[in-house]
């Protein structure tokens, strides 16, 4: 009934939610017997608490950013996008396949054209199940989930039957040339003063930050971005204005399935230098939950993807150097999604009576 | 005739104060932040009347009727109950107290029986087959009684408007209420089930119910109510007997102002013929024959009104003319002259746009409007593509969208004139402002224009009438769709009639009259004269 100011609605009611998933992670981790003081200095210091702490989160952000915009995009078409996890290991074939291609005389050139690459098969990986929603009214969550298992499969093929090095026991392609190499965060002049050669972060995080602002561009600032959001909104008033479903639901997803499709110049391009089974490790399934937190703007997905960026490497961390198990770390992600994402309204009728208060007060 | 004797005499009886009123409010207030949506209002309802409450949209009356069902608690201010004072802080309690509410929006779970859909919530014990029986008998009981009959095991979502709406009423009786409150009933109805609805109120009058009408159709408080009570900007400014008062006094008292209620216009001056259409025929995904060969012409210069009861093809006619119909179509469009595609490819509301046809849509809510996105996005709905909206080739120009929906919320008085507000933030009036000044700015050839006055105060009825009949002094073609025959007859040049996909007929407006059309929507064939 009563609404929130805006500052309340974007700041507090998220810090709340995480402070709740933060208490309950603490109370489980003390009934295993754990000490949850300890878990989170290890989290913190591992994530965030030196140069090299940050260079893994920043690196799992990069990941994140890129699958939470795709989840955005496809969002504000109305559709839900699952299927990042499959569009994101089919950009790994596609960085795989340009990466292996040439020689590549300057990592610049490279980047730009694995990052067509990584986009073109993204797109395409999402243009199947588009089209069949478009067309045929199949439901998009079903069709992408189940691409994402084709998807998995097929890349297993495709490393073993043809990208396979002959000699080679794994199932991986070859190293990509040198030339083909992306400088990290320890090779970039200025940022070499703080950060080591041995971090993973690489220049890809900017290609991430400026996906941002592109997506945001897109959607409130173009046609097309107006066509995605008012068919999302009402699909009947769409169609009074004369908006092509057909075309919305296509290029929604196919700039979904390029968003997620490039996240892999970040994995694969930019940290195993190689392609290799299930790349992706599930990034695909937390950009859901990133555009979820992160309320579907370019820029709270920016936020949502550093907040589970220190989940994950603090996860790591504590799974390291404590007795707690790294499992603990899908609870706490599991925790921050039920908190920010599905019970975000109870914490905003929480907060309604205090609001209430304040104002009589006034 | 002797309806309205008996009812006078009722609300006389009932103003004379021998019994305690059935209702009594006394300085009610509430306020959302700073907005005071009601103001010290009091008012005394005796049992065995119809009391209206009429005002315009945003005047409190929902607000009002909210406090009274339980939903808001007021600021300030008491509820007397049959002359006790009554703290109703939910809706369990307004029930118990033996308030029943009826909303303008129906709240029935769609696949449940209608016998289901009584008992819900009103259940008498873990097993459901005891409630099923007694309801079953009850309500046999209450269809013989009020002609409140309906089948108990058809499922909602099979049943027409009228009937789902008699199931809510079933809801309250059942419930044991004793005072109904009604809000907007009959905006969804057709004329017939409204007079069934009327039949079944005065029904429930005479054994003694106390029945609250809210509404803003003046034609309805002065057909059915005893006493009404008008609303303005959260005030009660009136509380006067039916019998005493008139139409014009209650429009000037819920306006503050005097109203005109039929907008003045000049006779047609009709140029070339702008739409022609030959022998249009919808048959939809069911196979069911939506329209069935209409032809019409319309010139410049001139309102072609379609009458009829809805649902007898006008929102098929409009949408196949508004570029976004659905089933297969045949037939032929011509708009100056020149062949439009009917169906299919190249047939969109881009298309139509393109032409010089603007359309206000029936439903603003589903078709007219994106209700969240603000006012300025929606003045660029469907003309997202204009040229003076694009900055470059990549870019839309916002800034240039914001400047002219400042310009259109000052020329159509659109309050509150913020472009950034949301669509849903505005009244029903104001909503239908925004969509009207982005079809009519354009300088459209042919304005389709559906229901433009559902849900909108009276005193925005007169400015979009107005709007309207400029437009076509301007010039344009205008095809009209309404449900309520007065503004099809004020506005009209012509006037055809719709039933069952077919027109049954055209008539000039000065030659006909409410019975006659009336017949012809009853789809009693064209015998002019006959009905006279």
């Amino acid at each position: 009934m009563t609404k929130l100011p805006t500052w309340a609605d974007l700041v507090l009611v998220p810090f709340i939610s995480l402070l709740l998933a933060a208490v309950i992670s603490a109370i489980v981790i003390l009934a295993i017997g754990g000490d949850p003081i300890e878990a989170v200095t290890v989290m913190v210091d591992g994530a965030i608490g030196s140069p090299y702490g940050w260079g893994y989160t920043l690196y799992y952000t990069t990941s994140f950013i890129f699958t939470g915009l795709a989840v955005t995009v496809a969002y504000h078409a109305g559709q839900f996008n699952i299927g990042g996890e499959g569009q994101a290991q089919l950009g790994g074939l596609g960085v795989a396949l340009v990466c292996l291609a040439l020689p590549w005389p300057h990592w610049s050139l490279a980047l730009v054209a694995a990052t067509a690459g990584a986009a073109l098969f993204g797109a395409a990986w999402a243009a199947i199940p588009a089209w069949l929603q478009a067309k045929r009214g199949s439901h998009i969550v079903i069709t992408t989930i189940m691409f994402n298992y084709i998807g998995a499969a097929f890349i297993v093929y495709m490393l073993v039957e043809v990208l396979r090095p002959v000699g080679q026991m794994d199932p991986a392609s070859a190293r990509f040339p040198e030339g083909a190499k992306l400088p990290n965060f320890g090779q970039i002049p200025g940022l070499d003063l703080i950060f080591s050669n041995k971090v993973p972060a690489n220049v890809s995080f900017f290609a991430a930050v400026a996906a941002c602002f592109a997506v945001w561009a897109l959607l409130w600032r173009t046609k097309l971005g107006y066509e995605i959001r008012a068919f999302g909104k009402s699909e009947s008033a769409a169609r009074y204005a004369g908006i092509s479903p057909v075309k919305v639901i296509m290029l929604a997803m196919l700039i979904s399935g390029g968003l997620a499709g490039m996240m892999a110049i970040n994995n694969v391009m930019g940290e195993s230098e190689r392609l290799v089974q299930n790349a992706s490790e599930g990034a695909g399934f937390i950009g859901i939950a990133v555009a979820l937190m992160g309320r579907n703007h370019p820029f709270g997905v920016f936020l949502a993807a550093l907040l589970f960026g220190f989940l994950y490497q603090g996860g790591a961390e504590m799974g390291l150097w404590t007795t707690i198990p790294i499992e603990l770390r899908l609870l706490l992600q599991g925790l921050v999604i039920l908190f920010t994402g599905a019970l975000d309204t109870m914490v905003r009728m929480m907060l309604v009576p205090f609001f209430r208060l304040a104002r009589g007060a006034v | 005739m002797t309806e309205t004797t008996d009812a006078g005499r009722q609300a006389t009886a009932a103003l004379s104060g021998a019994a305690a009123p059935a209702i009594e409010l006394r300085g009610i207030s509430k306020a959302f932040g700073p907005v005071q949506a009601n103001k010290d209002i009091s008012i005394r309802v005796m049992p065995g009347t119809i009391h209206g409450i009429i005002g315009e949209n945003g005047a409190g009356k929902s607000t009002l009727m909210s406090i009274l069902y339980g939903f808001y608690r007021a600021d300030a201010g008491e509820i007397l109950i049959n002359g006790r004072p009554t703290i109703i802080h939910d809706s369990q309690a307004a029930i118990r107290a033996g308030i029943g509410m009826v909303f303008q929006h129906f709240k029935l779970v769609q696949n449940f029986t209608v016998l289901e859909n009584v008992i819900l919530g009103a259940e008498d014990g873990a097993l459901l087959r005891p409630s099923l029986a007694k309801a079953r008998k009850t309500l046999a009981h209450l269809a013989e009684e009020y002609e409140l009959d309906v089948d108990p095991d058809a499922v909602i979502e099979e049943l027409s408007v009228g009937h789902q709406q008699r199931v809510e009423i079933l809801k309250a009786l059942y419930r044991h209420a004793d005072i109904l409150i009604l809000d907007e009933p009959t905006g969804v109805l057709t004329p017939d089930e409204a007079d069934h609805l009327f039949r079944i109120l005065r029904g429930l009058k005479e054994q003694g119910k106390t029945i609250i009408l809210i509404t803003h159709k003046l034609r309805e408080i002065m057909e059915i109510t005893d006493s009404v009570s008008v609303m303005r900007r959260g005030e009660m400014v009136a509380t006067v007997k039916t019998a005493e008062t008139s139409p014009e006094e209650l429009a000037e008292l819920m306006v503050g102002r005097k109203v005109l209620m039929h907008v003045p216009k000049a006779p047609a001056n009709p140029g070339d013929t702008v739409l022609k259409l030959e022998n249009l025929r919808v048959t939809d995904a069911e196979g069911v024959d939506r329209l069935k060969g209409v032809s019409l012409t319309i010139r410049a210069g001139e309102i072609l009104g379609i009458a009829g009861v809805a649902g007898n093809g006008q929102s098929e006619l409009l949408e196949v003319l508004g570029g976004f119909g659905a089933g297969k179509v045949t037939g032929r469009m011509e708009v100056q002259g020149q062949e439009v595609v009917l169906a299919g490819h190249g047939a969109t509301g881009q298309t139509r746009r393109a032409r010089g046809i603007a359309h206000v849509p029936e439903d603003r809510h589903h078709l007219g409007l994106i209700l969240d996105f603000s006012a300025w996005e929606n003045v660029a709905f469907g003309y997202h593509g204009a040229k003076d909206y694009q900055a470059s080739g990549l870019f839309m120009d916002n800034a240039a969208i914001i400047r002219d929906t400042e310009g259109k919320m000052e020329r159509f008085d659109v309050r509150p004139p913020n472009p950034h507000l949301p669509a849903q933030s505005f009244s029903g009036g104001n909503q239908q402002k925004i969509v009207l000044a982005r079809e009519i700015e354009r300088n459209p050839v042919l304005l389709l224009v559906g229901q433009p006055t559902r849900g909108v105060d009276i005193g925005a009825i007169e400015f979009i009438h107005r709007r309207i009949v400029e437009l076509r002094d301007a010039g344009a073609a205008v095809l009209l769709v309404s449900v309520e025959l007065d503004e099809i007859m004020s506005l009209s040049d012509r006037i055809a009639v719709m039933f069952d996909g077919q027109i049954m007929g055209e008539r000039l407006p000065a030659e006909t009259n409410e019975r006659e059309l009336g017949l012809l929507m009853a789809g009693v064939a064209q015998t002019k004269g006959a009905a006279e």
